[in-house]
């Protein structure tokens, strides 16, 4: 193989973009699967081997790629056939016969009809894709109408192991611009100017917090990407950097040149296998291309990345405890001030921010800040990307405006609830988050909307919630998953969670006392307070905002020792309807207590007393005849 | 110096200064269990918060972290100060419901008993021995491990260690009498001979040779208590206020 030349100039970033274009849209047909973590879960790797076995069968020209997770989770393995001249169609739900017989078609010049999920538009060029009989256009499915891609706009499109198709779809360009026409200055006021504001949680600006850092004194200084995406139901960071992760490292050489940095640092969840394979092998082909190192496009700009893989510690998302564990500490925070912008990694200046951060930079210098500013409201700017888990119907990665209503997020872009249930709540940022009511489903979704409503834009994980889920039983989830993941440091989050959560655990156990609820909501209030970090501030809001819009369940598993969802299992009862129960035996050999008895073809009970409310008897009965109450 | 109002009376502090040690000067009273002067402040058991506003923002801090600025006004009784500062006193007393300082503390504020259920715990995890041992003899025999809950200082794996020299520091600024200097540190010293049986003024370097002649019974030791009498203070503070004034990085 012929080693790759350092590109200096216009003229080899064209080369690579031409050598780009011609593996994404190449001749002769091609196959491409979807190969992040959700596709390799539902069993991606066997389609993918299937499609290759095939091919090698018809010893057909037609080649075969790796891509990554375009964001309709739920419709993993995808599949993408282009035959050149013809839009892009997506395949959902693969099996290896599914992709067996898509070949098979395929090859044989048609076109394949079963399983289509939609078209797509030409990439990188552009233009609106054109709907074929029966499959509509991907810009008609609903669960993609709405949506605004800047930070996912190559997931799924591109090989994420390739840097040609990252050029080819634009990128590096950015970089080349960058460096040869604007000082460091003008590229933190273009930042400022967007609005872009921190997307880990706290939505800080970011160019300010560029600003403090060329001015601080101290050299040194440094950039961190935040991988360390630890919210349970988020995994917005794992699936741009799986599909994308040139796109970071652009933008954080841009952010090293603004404000003077040389060496970088992606801290990334050891959990996340895959996109630390992804991020290896993009910096060692930035490296390679001389886009990384020393006088990055022989430009005199010396910037590298290293990565540095967590320990599996949700706290250490926080920036002071993220710095603490790069430095080889326990990762625990510290007080600020001094922020790291002032006083970070090793004591020097240090800019940190989130991976959907980074990777908007390259966007907003090559569109420019006004193009960003047309999108989203006020306050917030641009797009944020949310993960939307839970009781809904399309469940995926999705990247929207600022400023879209929760309504259409989880009616348009989510497809409603399952099962034609009422939708209860949303939860949105994690632990340190809050749930939002149903008669709040008209709220714009920004950092200041959020945080009024007593929750907060967190990372971008939404779990939706419905009418069998009960808010105390939510709020003690969050609490238990806190009470291992607080450092301990300070006492406010280490009594004040732990305490909390017996109470929680209390109400739940059908033992609630008069006054818990306010005592809950002072520990609350306290801990916003007192706490050192953000985890231990914000680690309340679970409990406040469940409080505020859903008091009068607490109230009932308090006062009338009754989960009205039905969750609870000390407070709720098994009962069988002698009217409507068929005596079809069903639930007798479901129940793993023989807790059921009856005759055949007679009513049954259930014996209270070794009953243990598993709840099998109520899922297996088909005449609903088993009564929660 | 620098100018700044803590409820209502005028302060004149450092610039290097934070809040607690400039109400502390000035005479205003505030609680604190993890501060020890000559020991960095750590800001972990949040006693000390207060209120205080910059011109474009109130918020609650911790006085023993909060540097001190111009201008600054700090309030140390509003009804947000006192009331999480009530609850927290609460919750440290039902960590440590047996512990004598902490109760006297929580008393002294005006928390005589907390609603919450008991812990029995001993250790209030404000960190000073961890920090003491890190910071004035840099031994670091002693640190913190687990995570929220189940958080303890320990040694390494809990096992006796050789990197303890034995000074006692650690159980000289525990403020709940947690850290008692163990039996396991001083016999291991015990164990050894002759040459080896070194004094612990010359285990933390402060006397460049002195072996101890008293079988480490530092209490009945004329030579050691003179020299602490002497510092009238642990001599690890001594230490390590002289490697501050020499400047030296040893």
């Amino acid at each position: 193989m012929k080693e790759p030349n350092p590109i200096a100039s216009t003229e080899g970033l064209e080369r690579l973009k031409a050598q780009g274009l011609k593996s994404i849209s190449p001749a002769v047909t091609k196959f491409t699967v979807g190969l992040s973590a959700c596709g390799l879960a539902t069993g991606g790797q066997a389609v993918f081997d299937a499609l290759a076995q095939e091919l090698g069968k018809a010893s057909s020209s037609a080649v075969l790629a790796k891509t990554s997770c375009i964001g309709f989770c739920q419709m993993e393995p995808i599949v993408e056939v282009y035959r050149p001249g013809e839009p892009r169609v997506l395949y959902r739900q693969m099996t290896s016969e599914k992709a067996q017989k898509l070949a098979a078609v395929t090859l044989s010049g048609k076109l394949h009809k079963e399983d289509a999920l939609c078209t797509r538009d030409g990439f990188p060029e552009g233009g609106p894709a054109r709907a074929l009989s029966g499959i509509p256009r991907m810009e008609d499915i609903p669960f993609y109408q709405k949506q605004k891609k800047i930070v996912l706009s190559r997931c799924g499109r591109i090989n994420p192991d390739s840097l040609a198709e990252y050029v080819a779809a634009g990128g590096y360009f950015t970089l080349w611009r960058v460096l040869n026409s604007m000082s460091p200055d003008q590229i933190i006021a273009e930042v400022e100017r967007s609005g872009l504001r921190g997307r880990g949680g706290a939505g800080f600006p970011t160019g300010r917090k560029w600003r403090f850092a060329r001015d601080a004194a101290g050299d040194p200084k440094f950039v961190i990407c935040n991988a360390d995406e630890g919210d349970p139901g988020a995994y917005m960071d794992r699936s741009a950097l799986e599909g994308d992760p040139f796109s970071v490292l652009e933008g954080m050489t841009v952010g090293a040149y603004a404000i003077g940095a040389q060496e970088g640092v992606i801290y990334v969840r050891d959990e996340y296998p895959l996109a630390v394979e992804k991020l290896e092998i993009a910096i060692g082909q930035a490296r390679a291309h001389g886009l990384l190192g020393k006088n990055i496009m022989g430009k005199g700009l010396s910037f590298d990345i290293r990565l540095v893989r967590g320990g599996g510690a949700f706290v250490c998302g926080e920036e002071t405890a993220l710095i603490a564990s790069i430095e080889g500490r326990p990762g625990e925070p510290r007080q600020r001030p001094p922020f790291p912008a002032q006083k970070g990694l090793w004591g020097k200046p240090t800019v940190i921010n989130n991976v959907e951060t980074w990777a908007n930079v390259p966007w907003i210098l090559s569109h420019g800040a006004d193009a960003f500013r047309t999108m989203g409201t006020e306050n917030s700017k641009g797009t944020k990307v949310f993960s939307i888990v839970g009781k809904i119907n399309n469940t995926g990665l999705i990247e929207v405006p600022m400023g879209i209503k929760l309504r259409e997020v989880i009616y348009e872009i989510g497809g409603g609830i399952p099962e034609g249930k009422r939708f209860k709540a949303i939860q949105t940022g994690g632990p340190s988050g809050g749930c939002i009511p149903h008669q709040l489903l008209d709220l714009p979704v920004d950092y200041e909307s959020l945080t009024q409503a007593g929750a907060i834009m967190g990372s971008g994980g939404m779990i939706v919630m419905d009418e069998d889920t009960c808010m105390v039983d939510v709020a003690r989830y969050f609490l238990d998953f806190l009470k291992e993941e607080s450092c301990g440091k300070c006492s406010p989050c280490r009594e004040g969670i732990a305490t909390a959560l017996d109470i929680l655990n209390r109400i739940c156990r059908g033992e609630g006392k008069q006054g818990d609820i306010e005592t809950l909501d002072a520990i609350g209030r306290m801990m916003k307070g007192f706490s050192l970090c953000a985890l231990g501030t914000t680690a309340p809001n679970p409990i406040l905002s469940t409080i505020r819009y859903f008091r009068d369940e607490y109230e009932a598993h308090v006062r009338d020792r009754r989960c009205p969802a039905g969750v609870c299992q000390a407070l709720i009862h098994f009962r069988i309807n002698p009217e409507k129960c068929t005596g079809c035996t069903l639930c007798a050999k479901a129940c793993p207590q023989e807790a059921v008895t009856g005759e055949r073809k007679k009513p049954h009970t259930i014996n209270g007393a070794s009953c243990i409310k598993c709840g099998l008897c109520y899922d297996v009965c088909k005449e609903n005849a088993i009564l929660k109450e | 110096m620098i100018t700044l109002r803590i409820d209502g009376q005028c302060v004149k502090a450092d610039p290097t200064a934070t809040v607690l040690e400039a109400a502390q000067k000035a005479g205003v009273r505030i609680p604190t269990l993890c501060h020890c002067e000559g020991i960095k402040p750590y800001g972990a058991c949040r006693l000390c918060t207060v209120e205080v506003s910059n011109g474009a923002r109130t918020t609650l801090q911790a006085s023993c972290c909060y540097p001190v600025q111009e201008g600054l006004v700090v309030r140390t009784d509003t009804p947000a100060v006192l009331e999480g500062r009530k609850l927290l006193f609460q919750l440290l007393l039902a960590r440590c419901p047996d512990v004598p300082a902490i109760r006297k503390l929580a008393e002294e504020w005006g928390v005589p008993n907390t609603p919450f259920k008991p812990k029995g715990e001993e250790c209030a995890l404000c960190g000073l021995c961890v920090r003491a041992c890190a910071e004035l003899i840099r031994a670091e025999a002693i640190a913190f491990s687990g995570r929220g809950t189940s958080r303890k200082v320990t040694t390494p794996f809990g096992f006796p260690t050789d990197t303890c020299l034995g000074c006692g520091a650690c159980a000289y600024v525990c403020p709940t009498g947690r850290i008692q200097m163990e039996a396991e540190a001083v016999a291991r010293l015990r164990k050894l001979v002759g040459a080896q049986r070194k004094c612990r003024y010359m285990l933390m370097g402060m006397v460049p040779s002195k072996l101890c002649p008293n079988n480490y019974e530092c209490r009945g030791c004329t030579f050691d208590q003179a020299v602490e009498y002497q510092l009238g203070i642990h001599p690890a503070f001594a230490i390590a206020a002289t490697r501050q004034q020499l400047g030296t990085s040893v």
